[in-house]
């Protein structure tokens, strides 16, 4: 659950800086979030497949992945088509046959263009940012975005936070996987009730005591080797020649898209 | 709930970045060093208990623990958020750049407000402290719940109906993380009393 599919890989996006593949993401990130109309998002979400296409990245791992992603963009799906005025596409109600309390008013929707379109934007947007972001900060592996956190300028302190978090996420995780077969031999089947809830939050607790624990004693087995607030690395990342070049060439793309988007009313397109 | 990338609007999507950039600023000033890795491992058991699934009747829910975080870290349990989020967009794409603010935001500032409510009773004789414990899980989740519905809703008229539903829907959730947030603590007290007065001891 914790692994980082993606983060193995030799194509050039897995060979690259990740100070520059950082901020080619970011900036990808913000310009597909801004675009309004589905020509546009169409495109960006081509260029984020591409981008996954050129990491040559698992495609089932992938896909599950997305479809993970798209559950809450499958929730707006349940609303968006009847929120908006427009041309009804689909209309479910009003029903004349059954009494006022059975179906009232409200549950008469009608399904708009302009709703629907308004999903499509939605789902390609997101999705075109999800790919671009796997393809781009998801083949460098976590400790070498913690480190490119810190080299481009963030506080030392948060790059510290998450590299530190990330080490321990594992440890916290495993503890936390052996309290539950722990529980799981002795017969524990969860269920709505104050049972549940109590082992379940004993569990919770006993991680959180035996974390605060291991918190000290690493905290001070780290002073003692004189940690006074940085990570001596023994070798500097290396990046490849072109890659300030592929992340500008990202970051054009992204702008492009945007002033598409943005020029595209008023040269009168579609 | 997570909202996901290329939802919400510029206007929200910045001002969630700016606001959850000076709540980081303010944790991380003061935050030493000497307490980073006591921070780095609650937020890590923070995430993990992202992973718990409490079922709720017939659906289940993850525990999210906020309340509990921003009690004993107070102003520091934003940047613990704010990585433990980060780590999430990472590994699993749930939220992501763009949104990281905004889903910062929404996850850390009832937290810290609660901190500063409730504080005094966690620490104070057992018999407030099952209450203040309750209703910092469930004014946490719920808050956090109505800031996420505000952030949807503040995006464009048509997210209004989704908005409404994200809140209803927590409702259960709500009183599910209450119940366990006033149990974790109460096992705290019980095992580890001094983790509850951890804040106040470190800031002297």
């Amino acid at each position: 659950m914790l692994d980082e599919p993606f983060s193995r890989g030799a194509s050039r996006l897995h060979l690259a800086d990740p100070r520059c593949k950082l901020v080619a993401a970011l900036a990808f990130a913000v310009c597909a979030a801004l675009l309004r109309s589905p020509g546009p998002a169409a495109l960006a979400l081509l260029t984020g497949a591409a981008l996954c296409l050129w990491a040559r990245l698992p495609l089932p791992r992938l896909l599950r992945r997305l479809a993970a992603v798209n559950v809450f963009v499958a929730f707006l799906w349940l609303f968006l088509p009847f929120s908006l005025p427009g041309a009804p596409l689909l209309r479910i109600g009003p029903f004349p046959g059954l009494p006022d309390w059975l179906a009232p008013n409200w549950l008469s929707l009608t399904a708009t263009d302009a709703g629907v379109a308004q999903a499509l934007l939605v789902t390609l947007k997101s999705n075109a940012i999800v790919l671009a972001f796997i393809a781009l900060a998801g083949t460098s592996d976590i400790t070498a975005v913690g480190h490119a956190v810190a080299r481009l300028g963030l506080p030392d302190k948060l790059a510290l936070l998450l590299l530190f978090t990330w080490r321990q996420l594992h440890v916290v995780a495993q503890e936390y996987h052996r309290l539950r077969t722990a529980a799981k031999v002795r017969g524990f089947t969860p269920g709505t009730d104050l049972h549940t809830y109590r082992t379940y939050a004993n569990m919770a607790g006993m991680v959180l005591v035996r974390s605060f624990d291991r918190a000290e004693r690493v905290g001070q087995a780290m002073r003692l080797r004189g940690f006074a607030g940085r990570f001596h690395m023994l070798a500097e990342p290396a990046g490849r020649p072109g890659d300030r070049l592929l992340a500008a060439v990202i970051i054009l793309c992204a702008a492009a898209l945007l002033a598409a988007d943005i020029l595209q009313p008023l040269a009168g397109l579609p | 709930m997570h909202i996901s990338e290329g939802v919400l609007s510029p206007a929200v999507l910045g001002a969630g970045a700016a606001l959850a950039a000076l709540g980081v600023a303010t944790g991380l000033k003061r935050l030493d060093y000497d307490r980073l890795m006591t921070v780095a491992i609650l937020s890590s058991a923070f995430f993990v208990a992202s992973l718990i699934h409490v079922p709720i009747g017939p659906a289940s829910a993850h525990l999210v623990l906020n309340g509990l975080l921003g009690v004993m870290l107070g102003w520091a349990a934003v940047p613990a958020i704010f990585v433990a989020l980060a780590l999430q967009a990472l590994l699993f794409q749930f939220g992501g750049l763009t949104v990281l603010g905004v889903n910062t935001f929404t996850m850390a500032l009832p937290p810290v407000l609660c901190f500063y409510a409730f504080r005094p009773m966690l620490s104070g004789p057992s018999r407030l402290r099952g209450g203040a414990a309750f209703a910092c899980g469930f004014l946490s989740v719920g808050a956090s719940a109505l800031l996420t519905a505000a952030a949807l809703a503040l995006s464009g008229e048509e997210f209004s109906a989704a908005a409404r539903a994200l809140l209803l829907a927590h409702v259960p959730v709500m009183f599910a993380e209450g119940v366990v947030t006033a149990l974790v603590v109460s096992f705290i007290a019980r095992v580890r009393p001094e983790m509850l007065a951890f804040t106040s001891t470190a800031h002297g």
